[in-house]
């Protein structure tokens, strides 16, 4: 073995190879692409988060109006209500609606993906970069001309459709009078995005697994990322053209959606679900690939059920295609219609319990380590389990008839969107934080963000469930003082969720300044990009690594200590490259003390 | 999907390490087969996205056909079959020259890929012309969408007094009853073909590039990948045409 593998100077990795603004937006390194991605996407997080908390703070109080004249609150006091508290109702209108927009569109939708999953997918893979690392550039362009779309809606007219933009408000110049064509093409655009991305992985997926790694000794987050990238190919394109519809029929009054003109405005809730539906799935199975790793990873356990497991995500993809008229049991649809698809949706609970089960077989017995990651893991069982099975609530013809539209809808798609998609992906940057920018974050202080996250969540959406179920109805700016206490309450909640955000992001900037030099491995995680340095090189690998068993095997690793975390025999090959390289902080030569299970 | 043919370039060492490179083959995969079935890979992911794409509009047609036939079989009239015939052989014949440049590409036969290029390219615009006819009759009779559809004599007589003969006076010819939302037909007839004419366009965009790299002698029976993937592309906007051609010229 050289004494400096390829070549490159000591400390050579993909942030310092190249240096300036212009390295990294001409980049094609995935690496540095997914890190773009990061930042834009954490970026909107803060944005579409503060326009929660904005509404939030509207709803602390009912208000008295002259439609709704209300003089007693909810204890049965007199109470003179104000008749507005901070915004107009049409801001209100748009506050939600840019909520919804950004969180599903800019956030939600490329955060695991095509963030962590450009930084990590080709690593995993033991690969150089994706199989199309232009294209993947490209992709980003896309992601930013989408959201400049959007941040000329925001700052001209806004957008009150509804994240939705269901037709004939939204096609209508006389009902809707903001920048509607704006906004869909700005989601026309981030759909192509997304399309890309897809397109990308599902090919380096089928082409570049590096020697030995059949589809079965795939890391699930790669099962999972790849039934996404099935569903970003095949769903995608027919919100594109949904939405070419709309902007076509707002602008030139094409007749396709408008009633007035022999349109069928709800064929626009058709195409409209054929896509959003399955982009539930988009979100969450990313995060649910990302559960896979954490819990398996902190049980030094290997996984239970892998093949259940990485089939489960393939099953959620293409059930996801057949249920997306379960949105529409108020809209006309017809009964047959109704039975078929609420009968087609309980089939949503099969891959989805097959995961939770498997998860804590998984922890049942294994050697568990509370780390900031793992706390994010174990959240995302407790919220996607209370977001799945108020679901069937929802798939029930008779009850989701009493509850839509209400906030027991909202409460149900917050555990699963924000509670189990946006945890996992946070919780998937406090995993590979390290891997990705060589720095080890304070552990004590992502664990309090976390732990307030998870209890201001709850917090803030348990009580929507409960009004939901009492009769409040979602998107109303105003309600009868009844609903107060519930109101109130999720309002506290989702301030000190807000801080647990503020305290996650403030322990991750910091491990930036004072952080100390991360390990190759500091968490004993077994799959590959956990066998090279931290940051990686730009190629990845000093050595194209060959798999020869299934990716959670434990019992080979070495705890050497926080200095230098875990050491893979199978991987001593890399193990040797990277201690020639001082990857690895101190100079021994890697065969060092044995630690056990040393956490 | 010409990606995977260029090389990236922000890396700073080129050849580091990996020997002899054929210059095609970009730095991420290891053999040129790879790189191919990457590429074919992903083309074919990209054509799956294209009929999901028009999938919607298909949808449109299929459900406003289901439960308006009537608006069908009438408006149907107003369209020009034997135009639309004709663009139908001059993209099947465009296929024939894709194809046959395609494998002119694969034996290395530089003259002839160029050749079939142009032909594809000329029909392509040929295409795009006889498009441009039918549109201009279409908005001379006010046989347009939504609000723009209230066609004039002249219309109404060109599409029904086919099979009467030219020379019978106008006060036999008495139109069919005009059902309720004709305009309908027309919007999805103009999303359905303008869309799949923009794809025309960006093909014939495509083929401009190709040749471009042909006359500069990019190609090689080692290396032709990107001709091979546009001719996909190419006979899918081909496809797209021949179901569109039947639903909205030849079922009445």
């Amino acid at each position: 073995m050289s004494h400096e593998p390829n070549g490159y100077p000591p400390g050579d990795n993909y942030l310092n190879r190249t240096k300036g603004f212009l390295s990294w937006i001409t980049t094609l390194d995935h690496k540095r692409i997914g890190v773009m991605y990061l930042c834009s996407v954490l970026f909107f997080f803060l944005v579409g988060g503060t326009f929660a908390i904005m509404l939030r703070t509207e709803l602390l109080t009912p208000k008295s109006t002259t439609q709704m004249p209300q003089d007693t609150n909810y204890k049965g006091q007199h109470e003179d209500f104000p008749q507005k508290f901070l915004f107009e109702k049409d801001t209100y209108n748009q506050l939600f609606t840019l909520h919804g927009a950004i969180m599903v569109f800019l956030v939600i939708i490329p955060s695991i993906p095509a963030s962590l999953g450009n930084i990590i997918l080709p690593i995993m893979l033991g690969a150089k970069d994706v199989a199309f690392p232009r294209l993947n550039l490209w992709s980003y362009y896309l992601y930013i001309g989408g959201t400049i779309c959007f941040l000329v809606t925001l700052a001209t007219t806004g957008l009150d459709t509804g994240w939705t933009f269901y037709t004939p408000y939204s096609s209508s110049v006389e009902y809707s009078h903001t920048n509607v064509i704006m906004a869909t093409m700005g989601a026309f655009i981030l759909g192509f995005s997304s399309i890309f991305t897809g397109l990308n992985f599902l090919v380096t997926i089928h082409t570049m697994r590096p020697a030995g790694m059949t589809w079965f000794r795939m890391p699930l987050f790669l099962w999972a990322l790849y039934a996404t990238s099935i569903i970003q190919v095949l769903a995608t394109p027919v919100l594109g053209i949904t939405l070419l519809m709309l902007i076509v029929e707002r602008a030139f009054s094409i007749g396709i959606f408008d009633p007035k003109l022999g349109g069928d405005p709800v064929l626009f809730q058709h195409f409209f679900w054929f896509y959003s539906h399955p982009a539930v799935y988009i979100m969450i199975v990313p995060g649910m690939g990302v559960a896979s790793e954490l819990i398996t990873t902190f049980s030094r356990k290997t996984i239970f059920g892998y093949r259940q497991i990485a089939l489960s995500s393939v099953g959620l993809a293409l059930i996801g295609f057949l249920v997306w008229g379960h949105h529409l049991f108020t809209s006309t649809q017809s009964n047959i219609a109704n039975m078929i698809f609420s009968f087609l949706t309980f089939f949503v609970a099969i891959p989805s319990a097959i995961k939770v089960f498997n998860w804590l077989a998984t922890l049942y017995k294994g050697s568990i380590s509370f780390q900031t990651p793992m706390l994010y893991g174990l959240a995302f069982i407790i919220l996607f389990t209370i977001g799945g099975l108020t679901g069937i609530f929802h798939a029930t013809l008779s009850t989701s008839i009493h509850l839509h539209d209400t906030y027991f809808v909202v409460a149900h798609f917050h555990y699963v969107m924000m509670g189990s998609a946006l945890i996992a992906f946070i919780g998937g940057i406090f995993y590979w934080w390290p891997k990705f920018t060589g720095k080890l974050y304070s552990d004590n202080l992502g664990r309090i963000a976390a732990v307030i996250i998870f209890i201001g969540f709850n917090g803030t959406f348990f009580p929507q469930f409960v009004m939901g179920a009492k009769g409040m109805p979602r998107r109303y700016q105003n309600y009868y003082a009844e609903y107060q206490p519930y109101h109130r309450a999720s309002t506290y909640g989702s301030y000190f969720m807000a801080t647990g955000f503020v305290l996650a992001g403030f322990t991750l900037l910091q491990s930036l300044v004072r952080g100390k030099k991360a390990p190759p491995n500091p968490w004993g995680g077994a799959t590959l990009e956990w066998q090279t340095p931290s940051p990686p090189p730009t190629e990845n690998f000093y050595h194209t690594p060959v798999i020869d068993d299934q990716p959670y095997n434990y019992d080979r690793q070495t705890y050497l200590g926080p200095e230098k975390g875990w050491r893979d025999d199978h991987y001593a090959h890399e193990w040797e490259d990277m201690v020639a390289h001082h990857d690895i902080a101190g100079t021994g030569n890697g065969n060092g003390q044995t630690n056990g299970n040393g956490h | 999907m010409a990606d995977a043919a260029h090389s990236p370039n922000d890396h700073g060492h080129d050849d580091h390490g990996h020997g002899e490179h054929p210059p095609h083959l970009a730095h991420h995969f290891d053999t040129l087969h790879q790189q191919f079935e990457a590429g074919k890979l992903g083309m074919w992911a990209f054509i799956a996205q294209e009929v999901l794409f028009f999938s919607g509009l298909f949808a449109a047609y299929a459900v406003y056909r289901y439960n308006h036939p009537e608006v069908f079989v009438y408006a149907s009239h107003f369209l020009d079959t034997s135009l639309g015939f004709i663009n139908t052989c001059v993209l099947l014949f465009s296929s024939l020259t894709m194809a046959w440049g395609v494998r002119c590409a694969q034996i290395g036969d530089r003259k002839w890929l160029i050749t079939f290029l142009w032909i594809t390219i000329l029909c392509g615009f040929a295409f795009m012309g006889i498009k441009y006819v039918e549109y201009k009759a279409k908005w001379e009779h006010n046989t347009l969408w939504g609000a723009g559809y209230h066609p004039n004599e002249e219309a109404i007589e060109h599409a029904f007094s086919h099979g009467h003969g030219k020379d019978h006076s106008d006060s036999h010819f008495t139109p069919p009853q005009e059902p309720a939302n004709v305009r309908t037909f027309f919007a999805v007839y103009f999303c359905l073909t303008g869309l799949h004419g923009i794809h025309v366009i960006v093909g014939i965009g495509f083929l401009f590039w190709l040749l471009i790299r042909s006359y500069r002698g990019d190609f090689s029976p080692e290396y032709f990948a990107p001709v091979d993937f546009v001719g996909l592309y190419w006979h899918v906007v081909d496809l797209i045409w021949i179901f569109l051609f039947p639903l909205l010229y030849l079922i009445h």
